[in-house]
């Protein structure tokens, strides 16, 4: 770390986790550790098939079978077959499929759900599916999007060609004007592939009637308690106010855990019939199906330029898999994409397209960046194809056409105000980090001798929108809830406070990074801070945890609610201080007599004179609390330069990252440990997409690697130590400067990787290779760039 | 149903089980050590590893029947609480862990690993870690956690 | 997931393990486990009865008295990599075996229990095969001894019989060969897409005596012959490459979404000249 860190306050400085204690001694507890008394275990019969009619379904064997105590069908389920709901209708044609809990005669992707047995354990619940009679009459199964859109088999029938929606958008001049003045044009089609989320812990849900008053409880390895309860709510029927939704430790979830997921409305459907707790735990290879996957997309991208390099223009058509069904933001995820495409560059045109596709896959939706990994992807990619038309260094290219550190605020094409940024300065920072020069010196030396391996040097200079965001812009875009974030302070009678947030975190350390950020302002120390969260019956507003909005708008209403909370405790002191709350100055978690030092009150002095309420102005209520909704002014727009040094083995194509520099810069940091952590998950993600991952389907449908043992994510040995480090750029949007990062790792590397393998072998003739860079996709590539250089030369 | 006796984090527990029972299942429900986790179906991610007879296992590939006799060290064995384990420490200091799911099976691989390795090198560590996954750190911090842990237990250079 | 209902046996000798193998026309053999019991859970299959053999003592030990290092089938991965004996005699043997799985996997699993399970990406089969290995099989008649040409049958199919066990694998000492295992895999924890087992004895800086096993590249291990032929009196990396050439000979490899055939060969031979090479210590 090499900023300078003032130690006055714990603002900006690497304190040890909070949480660490209890996850460290397995004192932890995970929704699959509830045990209620009574409980029934939940089994569900999954589609083997991708596309099938159900032509006979009867659960009534499994009845018979030890310790079944229920199994439904659609059939038995009626009216409790709640439907699955989409909040992101991204256009008013959009064509939203019903999406029912259990299938209604048809199944339309592996791992879609057929029926449920409840037993009072769960091995004999597993036990007795093998008990229900089902047959299947299997249909085509629609599994390539070009193929889809052209019609014939349909995965609804009221989707015709197998189109969800059309989303043309296009600003800034008309792109074929500013293309006829181009000198250049290139373009290019990638697959930007499919990705399972694969978090650690599997997901889990408990949902437990309470009294009789139609109450329930629900545990759920959620990222989104709060959203949850809302649409749990508008699904089951069950009184918002009468629903309880409890987030407990959640074991990662990378926008995975963003949804509402069928088997959460089963398991609390079924607990309110049967009045008992009812609990589900998947395994992994059920997860691998049936928790959405994120990307897929194939998109085919122009970009036009003088002969010196300038941008002009930027033209993209997408396809985007929507898999199956609609899940709770599937349609919206391409056109959070949708802005980012231009990135950092100005350009004078912009003509974006994207058809969202139903195939028999499992749904998509939301995996870590969403959206802007695909389109930071693509321009990254292009970018550095532009340069090698014009025969520019890549770096010289982006360098001409990103915005200059001196002309923030900047509106892009796409509409989009940045507010602050410095790209010259992380570039410049990574760049030394990196030692350019004696890399493109061993690069040259590796090309002259022939070697073997060769080395190629990617770069990416990316920038995200995250913080997701103003209500009144995502009310725009269609998206149906708002944006903001809710934050309490209390100070209890004991000097201690709680916190009270509406995110929602899985792995992120807010307890101690939002205790970090109350303290700085209230002076109370960092341990004195419990943070409740994640409980809407303790924390009950909240827009929960997604998009990198936690700090960048969470943040907000915590500092927001501190001040409140101090100009509230500011009456009281000034009142037992016998004095106006102007002549008070608040430092250290003191109020103090400006100009007579030695009249002061602690902070935790006033919350207990708020507490016992002898002695209060007129007109100020008793305790001392404060409270902030925010509605964030923008959007958050971290960036950074990623370098990457790609070693491939051009006889094997065995690719192997040998060293990695990312500089972000995320404006202000809270607690940079946590920052610096988020990036290395980014990074591994985002070098899993480049290297490793990739859910793959054969031509019926039936997924081809969907457990671990086959779809390969990074293991230690896999990846090197990253090199990593900051700018600090801060945002003048949000009031502590900050910006989000969780997802900037993820978003940046995985064109650096790809852009270092194609740098790497562009002399033999490589402009591009697919995702996952396997050793075999690697070899082929090289193999097709001979064959037609021995064409060529013939 | 098979009677077994099981030393578990050093008290004897003893019950009747059926043989397919995993052994990961019944000190999670049986025996209550809910600290040891699952993570997988196909012994990849390691999340369940734990300690018989002092070396690292998955406890979701041993039948509970297999470890008659033998002693499981747990996550929720290696230190009291007050106490921490050296290895947990160096998590705690080197922010080795996020979400803290694959943690146990981690701090139980790296306890092997150092066991056998006081003082590896980066990447023994990493080939020592291989049968545990990590969604969250990308590893980087854990490889410094377990260089960090190694120093504390007085092997590292 | 968990395994569905089975009957369990837990063997404490050989013969305990052979009548309850006898008492079953659905039994399995559970060893070391680590392949078994990911099976088992998610359902792949489901056997009436298990055989735990995990405990017998007497099939656990590694005896390098004579002029074969003798290695009982329920020796773990963990004690056969660390053996000094394999170390010292039958290299090959210990450097393949650090590449199986995980250190949690290699402190459970045989073995005995990975040759007889004969997954055909495993490491360990094509170097049972190259070094002439012998199979001690126990039956209901007593133990015979198969030759490692004659164990390996197809893939998941050796020839230790329904009522069988695997009972000890013999290596031929090696001392003083140079040997490599090249595992080539997509990630640390995948299975390997091509190996080559590769184990030369040097005469005067050239390769007198070769033996090369490939992993993965058939239904069972292949001994590389032609390409042990062809390495007779090479010294250089030049003629290394131009015998390797040969290791695609007569494979008959199956394609998978890691590689096709045709890069299945040409991995087989740009790996096979990459182990001799550093088995030779030719570079």
């Amino acid at each position: 770390m090499t900023e300078t860190i003032d130690t006055s306050t714990p603002l900006g400085r690497p304190i040890k986790r909070k949480e660490d204690a209890k996850l460290l001694h397995g004192r932890t507890n995970w929704t699959d550790n509830i045990q209620l008394p009574g409980t029934l275990h939940m089994a569900i019969l999954r589609s083997p098939y991708a596309h099938a009619k159900i032509t006979k379904l009867d659960v009534t064997p499994a009845l018979s079978r030890p310790n079944v105590i229920a199994a439904y069908g659609a059939d038995e389920l009626g009216d409790l077959n709640g439907s699955i709901p989409c909040v992101w209708p991204v256009v008013d044609d959009i064509v939203m499929p019903d999406f029912p809990s259990l299938a209604k005669g048809v199944v339309r992707h592996v791992g879609d759900c057929v029926a449920v047995v409840l037993a009072t354990d769960p091995v004999h619940a597993a036990d007795a599916l093998e008990a229900i009679e089902v047959d299947y009459e299997p249909l085509p199964a629609v599994v390539n999007m070009q193929d889809a859109i052209k019609g014939g088999t349909l995965v609804h029938e009221d989707a015709a060609n197998n189109v969800c929606y059309n989303y043309p958008f296009a600003t800034g001049e008309n792109y074929d004007d500013v293309k006829a003045k181009a000198d250049v044009v290139v373009t290019r089609q990638w697959a930007n592939q499919r990705l399972i989320p694969a978090f650690m812990e599997p997901r889990s849900v408990v949902a437990a009637p309470m009294g009789m008053s139609d109450e329930m409880t629900v545990w759920s390895s959620t990222q989104i308690p709060h959203v949850l309860r809302v649409l749990m709510a508008l699904v089951t029927g069950i009184p918002e106010n009468n629903l309880r939704i409890i987030a407990p430790d959640v074991g990662g979830g990378f926008g995975g855990k963003l949804q509402l997921y069928r088997e959460e409305v089963l398991v609390t459907q079924l607990a309110r019939k049967l009045g008992r707790p009812v609990k589900w735990t998947e395994t992994r290879s059920e997860d691998m199906v049936a928790t959405h996957h994120g990307r897929d997309h194939i998109q085919t991208i122009e970009i036009a330029a003088t002969k010196d390099g300038k941008i002009l223009g930027l033209k993209v058509h997408l396809l985007a898999d929507m898999g199956a069904y609609l899940q709770i933001i599937t349609p919206g995820i391409p056109i959070l994409g949708m802005f980012m495409y231009p990135a950092i560059y100005k350009m004078d045109a912009y003509d974006f397209h994207c058809t969202g596709v139903f195939t028999n896959k499992t749904p998509t939706d939301a995996y870590r960046g969403a959206g802007r990994p695909e389109a930071t992807y693509a321009i990254e990619r292009i970018v550095d194809e532009l340069a090698a038309e014009l025969d520019m260094d890549p770096m010289e290219l982006r360098k001409k056409n990103w915005i200059k550190h001196e002309e923030f605020p900047f509106t892009t094409v796409a509409g989009l105000t940045y507010d602050t940024g410095n790209y010259e300065a992380a570039t410049a920072k990574a760049l030394d980090l990196f030692g350019m020069d004696e890399l493109r010196a061993e690069q040259k030396r590796r090309r002259e001798s022939g070697d073997t391996v060769q080395l190629g040097i990617g770069i990416s200079t990316f920038t995200e929108m995250c913080g997701l965001a103003p209500s009144r812009t995502l009310g725009a875009l269609k998206y149906v809830a708002g944006g903001w974030e809710h934050a309490t302070i209390r100070m209890l009678p004991t000097g201690k406070v709680e916190l009270v947030t509406g995110t929602s975190p899985h792995g992120q350390g807010h307890e101690t990074a939002w205790s970090q950020i109350a303290s700085s302002i209230l002076g109370i120390p960092v341990e004195d801070i419990e943070v409740v969260h994640s409980d809407t019956g303790r924390a009950p507003y909240g827009m929960d945890t997604y998009g990198s909005r936690s700090l960048a708008v969470g943040g907000q209403a915590i500092k927001k609610a501190a001040e409140n909370l101090i100009e509230k405790a500011r009456i009281i002191a000034a009142h037992q201080l016998e004095c106006s709350p102007g002549d008070l100055e608040f430092v250290g978690g003191e109020f103090k007599v400006k100009g007579d030092p030695e009249k002061a009150q602690a902070i935790g002095a006033v919350a207990f004179e708020a507490f016992t309420a002898h002695n209060l102005p007129d007109g100020v209520e008793p305790t001392l609390q404060g409270e902030a909704t925010v509605d964030p002014e923008d959007f958050s727009y971290p960036h950074g330069t990623h370098l990457a040094a790609m070693e491939v083995d051009t006889e094997t194509g065995k690719v192997t990252l040998r060293k990695y520099v990312a500089v972000d810069d995320v404006g202000n940091q809270v607690n940079p440990m946590i920052v610096e952590g988020q990036v290395h998950g980014g990074l591994a993600q985002g070098i899993g997409q480049a290297l490793y991952e990739g859910a793959f389907y054969d031509e019926d449908g039936l997924p081809l690697n969907a457990n671990l043992s086959t779809y390969l994510i990074p293991a230690a040995p896999d990846l090197p130590s990253f090199i990593t480090d900051r700018t600090t750029t801060p945002s003048t949007t949000h009031p502590l400067g900050t910006k989000g990062v969780g997802e900037a790792g993820a978003i940046a590397s995985t064109p650096a990787i790809i852009n270092g393998i194609v740098d790497a072998l562009r002399p033999m003739g490589v402009t591009d290779v697919a995702m996952p860079a396997t050793p075999m996709t690697v070899w082929k590539t090289i193999q097709s760039a001979n064959q037609a250089a021995k064409g060529g030369q013939a | 149903m098979q009677h077994i006796s099981v030393n578990v984090d050093g008290t004897q527990y003893e019950g009747d089980v059926e043989p397919r029972t995993l052994l990961v299942h019944w000190l999670r429900n049986e025996v209550g050590k809910v600290g040891t986790v699952v993570g997988c179906d196909t012994s990849n991610c390691g999340a369940c590893t734990i300690l018989m007879n002092g070396r690292s296992v998955k406890s979701c590939s041993v039948l509970a029947v297999q470890a008659d006799g033998a002693s499981v060290t747990t996550i929720q064995g290696i230190s009291t609480g007050d106490d921490w384990h050296p290895v947990q420490t160096a998590f705690k200091e080197c922010h080795g862990l996020q979400c803290g799911y694959c943690t146990p099976g981690m701090v139980m691989s790296a306890i092997d690993l150092l066991g056998e390795n006081p003082n590896p090198s980066e990447a023994e560590i990493r080939e020592g870690l291989e049968g545990n996954l990590c969604r969250c750190t990308g590893y980087h911090n854990i490889v410094r956690s377990v260089e960090k842990a190694a120093e504390l237990m007085g092997g590292a250079k | 997931m968990i395994p569905a209902a089975f009957d369990y046996t837990r063997a404490t000798t050989v013969d305990e393990a052979l009548t309850a193998l006898a008492s079953s026309d659905d039994a399995k053999i559970l060893g070391g486990g680590q392949s078994l019991l990911p099976v088992l859970r998610q359902r792949l299959n489901a056997p009436e009865l298990i055989v735990d053999c995990s405990a017998i003592d007497e099939i656990k030990g590694i005896d390098a008295g004579g002029d074969k290092v003798t290695i009982g089938a329920g020796a773990t991965h963990h004690a056969v990599m660390n053996d000094p004996a394999v170390k010292a005699s039958v290299e090959l043997l210990a450097q393949a075996t650090e590449t199986v799985a995980d250190p949690q996997i290699r402190h459970r699993g045989t073995l005995g229990g990975s040759l007889a399970h004969a997954d055909p990406r495993a490491d360990q089969p094509p170097v049972a095969l190259a070094l002439d290995a012998e199979f001690t099989i126990a039956g209901p008649s007593g133990k015979r001894t198969v030759p490692a040409s004659e164990f390996f049958i197809g893939p998941f199919e050796t020839a230790v019989g329904e009522d069988e066990l695997l009972v000890s694998v013999a290596f031929p000492k090696y001392d003083g060969w140079g040997s490599h295992y090249e595992k080539f895999n997509r990630t640390a924890q995948a299975w390997s897409i091509v190996g080559i087992a590769a184990a030369v004895r040097m005469d005067g800086g050239k390769i007198a005596e070769a033996r090369i096993g490939l992993t993965n590249v058939g239904g069972t291990p292949v001994r590389a012959t032609a390409v042990e032929q062809a390495l007779v009196g090479a010294s250089s990396m030049a003629e290394i490459a131009a015998a390797a050439e040969r290791a695609s000979d007569g494979i008959e490899p199956f394609a998978d979404e890691d590689a096709d055939v045709e890069f299945r060969k040409h991995l087989a031979r740009v790996l096979t000249k990459r182990a001799v090479a550093k088995a030779a210590g030719i570079e």
